[in-house]
């Protein structure tokens, strides 16, 4: 490859190390040096051997190890912890050397490698060799006497590994005490390779925690600062954070909380792909609001994964189903995993890496984790705060809809602010408390917040009974909030008094009621009455008409009969 | 470095087999890996070879491996650096490496008399 392009990019190998390819951005430089160095039991023998590991295994491409330091058995013992399938792997593709220079070797004056080296490139060739591990060159070069030495045959193997295109790895111990000698021989190392990389390991409370940072990668951009690592059944693991922006994309969609009252509390349910944090005090309810939203999830059909800590999957299982949660039929049809650690066992770091290797197995689209706060017991808070945030930017990054409970111990208004501090990270904070209030403790529900949703500010009394959760409205009487007996006999009373309110006001009713019935009868009464004496005058009107035309027929009648012209009227009056 | 070979030969030979000697003490049998013609490596011929004169007269037998041409056989027998001198007889045998210049060492090493000097 080297042979194409010499100026062409930088072409590098992967190691095959979860984590140190993300960090290193793509592995070690490919046909050049790399510089491993850290303190005793750091774990540089296990990053380069399980670099040679993966290259022979996946890549079908031949080493060379040669060991300096440890014995080839005891290499091989340390590395049956891990899945390798290192003798196999010996007879096909790898080939040991055994560099230990016993103490009965006697020193006479000055040596070189060119012999070591004409050996290792008859090997090269004969098995088609493309890596080489060095593994503790500080052994080696403690026995060359003079700085200037040191560099000569620093020198010398560097130009060998270059003439012979071989992507290498070299190992060397650093302890404090190291003299000036020493410092200047490393510090021309580090400028001969063309990356570093530090491991180290402290204490931290009384955990031992490893890191590694890469220091140095000439022509290549890599990831600063420190990545703790650990080891798993398949090996070293690096913690990267992977993507290192926080450019996500915001989902729109809601998903349930499998909780409706909570749903309608935070305005629909959750965003999905958001992070939800539930904390509180022992017993007030967290792993049952979780379990209602594993439910939910599962019953949509999505995949999910259910991390409990200190506490097993099924006794999570029976414990959710005396609130009406089931979720063995889940557990059966394989869209439900559940993962326990144990936290007196296993240090904040390796829980992390568990749980990625899982999200990685069984690619959730929600996930509980019940709870958090359970690994800031397991060592440095700092790292453990540091390994919140990592998990949920790993789950933001995958869009998995989360939610994560914490403990709070304490009674202080300040355990608000968790421990891990996660609840900056976090999309929404639901946070549930005791209230004590007349001889009771009641659980009570606030969302702190929850970020894009017009959400309920109000505090809620959660109400745990066989049939699941209720949540139901608290009542504040003189500033002060009432719940549980309180609250009932609260409501009693406004039961009672509405009982009174509604009685008044049903007889005020009856009694207008009557009233207006009466009036309306009254008017009924009046109406006849106006009917009649209307009837009355218009027969009164006809009569008199009748009376009038009748009189004036009359007298034309007696005037005829009279034999009388027009003026027999007068006559008729004077007859009178 | 080089696998070129210089005016010193020092291709696997057999040097100067003796059996005649005043002393009563054996023949000392010794393999000398080199690595072609580095410095060290032609140095440490050297004073082995002075060595050999002063102390041992003929009471010696000496193969002299290139290690530049013989890697699988290096290998085998489990050489790491050069120069590297192995004395095979009389027992204790014994690893010797470097480039021979402390002679008292390679003396002490070879199990000859230090003080001794002609």
């Amino acid at each position: 490859m080297a042979k194409t392009a010499p100026r062409k990019l930088l072409s590098k190998a992967l190691t095959g190390i979860r984590g140190f390819d993300d960090i290193s951005l793509g592995g070690l430089p490919r046909n050049r040096t790399t510089l491993v160095m850290g303190g005793p039991g750091t774990g540089k023998s296990v990053f380069a051997l399980q670099t040679l590991v993966g290259a022979a295994s996946r890549h079908k491409q031949p080493g060379i190890f040669v060991a300096f330091e440890e014995n080839i058995d005891a290499i091989f013992t340390n590395a049956a912890a891990f899945d390798w399938g290192l003798p196999a792997l010996e007879r096909k593709h790898l080939f040991f050397m055994n560099a230990q220079l016993s103490p009965s070797f006697i020193s006479t004056g000055d040596f070189d490698l060119g012999g070591m080296l004409a050996m290792l490139e008859a090997k090269q060739v004969e098995i088609g060799a493309k890596w080489v591990v060095f593994d503790g060159i500080d052994v080696l070069l403690s026995l060359l006497r003079t700085p200037r030495a040191k560099m000569r045959e620093i020198y010398r193997l560097r130009d060998w590994l270059t003439r012979r295109e071989l992507t290498s790895i070299i190992t060397s111990k650093i302890d404090g005490e190291g003299d000036g000698t020493n410092t200047a021989s490393y510090g021309f190392m580090q400028f001969m390779v063309d990356c570093v990389v530090r491991f180290d390991r402290r204490m931290e409370q009384g955990i031992p925690v490893r890191r590694l940072e890469i220091t140095k990668y000439r022509g290549s951009s890599f990831a600063p600062g420190e990545y703790p690592l650990s080891f798993g059944p398949h090996g070293m693991e690096v913690a990267s954070p992977g993507a290192t922006d926080v450019a996500q994309e915001a989902s729109t969609e809601r998903v349930s909380s499998g909780f409706q009252g909570l749903d309608e509390m935070l305005d629909g349910g959750l965003f999905r792909g958001s992070c939800t944090l539930i904390t509180g005090a022992p017993g007030t309810s967290k792993t049952t609001l979780a379990g209602l939203f594993t439910e939910s999830a599962c019953r949509r059909g999505e995949r999910t994964l259910f991390v409990s800590f200190d506490e097993g999957g099924a006794r999570v299982r029976r414990n959710l189903r005396s609130v009406g949660i089931h979720l063995d039929g889940h557990m059966k049809s394989g869209l439900l995993q559940m993962y326990s650690g144990r936290t007196d066992a296993v240090n904040a770091e390796e829980h992390l890496l568990r749980i990625n290797a899982l999200i990685d197995e069984h690619r959730p689209r929600c996930m509980v984790i019940d709870p958090l706060s359970a690994i800031a017991r397991t060592g440095a808070l700092s790292s453990a705060r540091a390994i919140g945030n990592r998990l949920i930017y790993k789950l933001r990054d995958q869009h998995i809809t989360a939610v994560i409970t914490a403990l709070v111990e304490g009674e202080n208004p300040q355990a608000e602010a968790t421990e891990l501090q996660i609840s900056t990270i976090a999309d929404s904070w639901i946070q549930l408390s005791y209230l004590v209030c007349g001889g009771e403790r009641n659980r009570a529900l606030t969302i702190v917040k929850s970020r894009g949703t017009r959400h309920s500010n109000q505090v809620r009394e959660l109400i745990l009974s066989n049939s699941g959760l209720a949540l139901v409205d608290v009542y504040s009487s003189g500033g002060e909030v009432l719940m549980g007996t309180l609250r009932w006999e609260k409501e009693a009373e406004e039961r009672s008094r509405a009982l009174v309110r509604e009685t008044e006001s049903g007889d005020k009713r009856l009694e207008l009621q009557f009233a207006e019935a009466d009036t309306s009868a009254r008017i009924a009464a009046l109406q006849l009455d106006l009917e009649r004496q209307r009837a009355a005058l218009a027969l009164y009107k006809r009569d008199d008409a009748a009376r009038h035309v009748s009189s004036g027929e009359h007298q034309t009648e007696v005037r005829r009969l009279r034999g009388g012209n027009g003026n027999g009227h007068e006559r008729d009056r004077r007859g009178k | 470095m080089a696998t070129v070979m210089s005016g010193i030969a020092v291709a696997s030979k057999r040097v100067k087999p003796a059996e005649k000697t005043r002393s009563v003490s054996t023949v000392v049998t010794m393999r000398l890996y080199v690595a072609g013609s580095a410095p060290n490596s032609v140095k440490a011929i050297a004073n082995l070879e002075q060595i050999c004169r002063q102390h041992l007269k003929e009471a010696y037998r000496l193969e002299i491996v290139d290690v530049c041409e013989h890697p699988r056989r290096a290998l085998d027998d489990g050489i790491l650096v050069t120069p590297s001198l192995t004395k095979l007889s009389p027992s204790p045998g014994s690893n010797i490496i470097g480039n021979l210049s402390d002679t008292s060492s390679v003396l002490a090493a070879l199990g000859l008399p230090v003080a001794r000097r002609e």
